[in-house]
């Protein structure tokens, strides 16, 4: 088999807040193929997000190593393009000055910059909306100009955390069928995080199942459903209802626990999860 | 109804729907007029006090002429030059301390804001000095550097560059750290996420100081002037009080008071055009 396109080998993130010392993740080891949809999923305050930071070179795993083509991540790239939950766009510049923003961090000519961008607002459906500033766009459409934004600048490897999660259901269904379409046409890696099962199994190839504090991959499950984007109604197929009982179940000890863990917790941890 | 207009010729059509178009015309109007009567309304009526406290007696009209006398001193003195000589020099000190603290504030509150060392350093420094009144510090001033121009522009600068430095530093220390974050992930060094992100996001808050500033800066003149100037509003509201002009005082009063209005307007008119994208969020 040839290299896999990212690989987690034994990553751990141990974080130390006054004297106590908190272990997020442990003995991470994940394959992801070149091209593949993988969903993380698993309960709130899991470390999703922080397995997310390490592998965008965010933050520096605590052990083991994150390999990206084989190459240790040593810091934030341009081969990898993060969507985050909030729609973090810059307030000051229009939907198009914010795609050309990750444009600039590549040094794109500034000609080809509005071109690429455009063309990018146009991919994500945003083709009467270039001149919008952020505050005069709804939060699906302010997230579809952050997608836009990563995907522009054209990295290999596209990683999402519950980039749909702030939003209304039926903007997430549409978001997420868009999501699919794109990923379809443009052939990127997706490393998607999300704490829905529906999503989850709507979206990934495979679903990977974290377990709560200390998170871990518990299991790794395959969702062969072919052609997402052409089945009519695909929520109400039996097949899909079979892997999102199958998740449920490995996920509904982890969400017990995490729950039980959580009421343990004072209430300055309670805030943060 | 419907039918009944189209079977009318058109003149009477329009006669009819004529009300209808200006009915909100003139509603509009009036609220725009009622608007502005409220606003006037207040100071309408200090001016009618003004006026006619001192004329019945009520008031010492030695002390408080009434207002027709002073705008008739005001013009006597906008006739002779006198008042535009003042206003001259006192606008000329104020620019230039309020010129010279937006040069030097905004620089060293992007520095104290970003490099967190310097931050810790300097923090109980600022603290001292922001917490005395710089007037207590004018003898001060007066004592280094003399009676002159150069007081009285220092005194101005060192009063306006509080207001810019400190909001400087919080507007550079509050920039969204998910903002910052994402600008990371797109692998933008220290430099170039100071200049994109940070910067912009900074301005508002930045301008709010400068806003401050703008009103300290004719704040602090007036009293700067009354020590030791020959020039100047401060200085002809003073001498005119020493040689009891009272009229020609309160026209200093008045022009100082205009004067900090409009420095005001034009102040908040540039903040509003560099922070549109964020007063409608």
């Amino acid at each position: 088999m040839s290299t896999p396109k990212i690989r987690f080998e034994n990553a751990g993130k141990v974080f130390r807040a006054r004297g106590a010392t908190v272990t997020a993740l442990r003995d991470i080891n994940l394959d992801v193929r070149a091209g593949e949809f993988l969903v993380l999923v698993g309960p709130s305050g899991c470390g999703k997000s922080t397995l997310l930071d390490l592998l965008g070179g965010l933050a520096t795993p605590s052990s083991g190593r994150i390999l990206v083509d084989g190459r240790p991540v040593t810091g934030p790239g341009l081969d990898r393009g993060v969507v985050f939950q909030q729609y973090v766009l810059l307030p000051w510049r229009t939907a198009l000055g914010n795609v050309q923003f990750g444009l600039e961090a590549k040094h794109v000519p500034r000609r080809e910059r509005a071109a690429r961008a455009r063309e990018y607002l146009d991919l994500v459906g945003l083709s009467g909306f270039h001149d919008r500033y952020p505050h005069e766009l709804s939060g699906g459409m302010k997230q579809r100009v952050a997608i836009a934004r990563s995907l522009a600048f054209d990295p290999d490897v596209l990683l999402m955390d519950e980039p749909f999660a702030a939003l209304d259901a039926q903007t997430r269904d549409g978001l997420q069928d868009e999501l699919l379409r794109i990923w379809e046409q443009t052939g990127k890696t997706v490393v998607f995080i999300t704490h829905g099962i529906e999503e989850a199994v709507y979206l990934g190839q495979r679903v990977a199942v974290m377990t709560s504090r200390p998170g871990r991959i518990k299991q790794v499950v395959p969702v062969p459903i072919t052609a997402r984007s052409a089945t009519e109604d695909l929520r109400s197929d039996p097949e899909f209802a079979r892997y999102r009982h199958e998740i449920w179940t490995l996920l509904r000890d982890e969400v017990r626990q995490a729950r039980r863990e959580e009421l343990g917790l004072n209430e300055k941890e309670n805030a943060r999860v | 109804m419907s039918s009944l207009i189209e079977s009318r010729p058109a003149p009477a059509a329009v006669a009819r729907t004529a009300p209808v178009v200006a009915y909100p015309v003139i509603r509009g109007f009036l609220r725009g007029a009622g608007a502005v009567a409220t606003r006037v309304v207040a100071v309408a009526a200090l001016a009618a006090v003004w006026e006619i406290f001192p004329r019945l007696g009520l008031v010492d009209a030695t002390f408080l002429p009434p207002l027709s006398d002073v705008l008739a001193a005001w013009w006597q003195l906008v006739q002779s030059g006198e008042l535009i000589e003042h206003a001259r020099a006192s606008l000329g000190r104020s620019l230039a301390g309020f010129g010279l603290a937006v040069a030097a504030a905004i620089p060293l509150g992007l520095l104290i804001g970003w490099y967190k060392p310097l931050a810790t350093l300097l923090t109980p420094l600022l603290e001292l000095f922001r917490n005395t009144a710089a007037l207590a510090l004018l003898p001060v001033f007066v004592l280094v550097l003399g009676l002159g121009e150069t007081s009285k522009v220092a005194i101005i600068c060192y009063a306006c560059s509080w207001p810019i430095l400190l909001n400087t530093v919080s507007g550079v220390r509050t920039v969204d750290p998910l903002l910052i974050k994402s600008a990371r992930s797109l692998g933008l060094g220290p430099l170039r996420l100071f200049q994109k992100v940070v910067l912009p996001a900074a301005v508002p808050t930045i301008f709010t100081g400068i806003r401050l500033a703008g009103a300290y800066s004719i704040l602090i003149l007036i009293a700067a002037e009354m020590v030791g100037a020959k020039a100047g509003l401060g200085y002809l509201i003073n001498y005119a009080q020493y040689n009891f002009a009272v009229p020609d005082m309160y026209a200093g009063i008045i022009t100082i008071s205009a004067i900090g209005l409009v420095v005001n307007q034009v102040l908040i008119l540039t903040e509003r055009r560099f922070s549109t994208w964020r007063t409608t969020s």
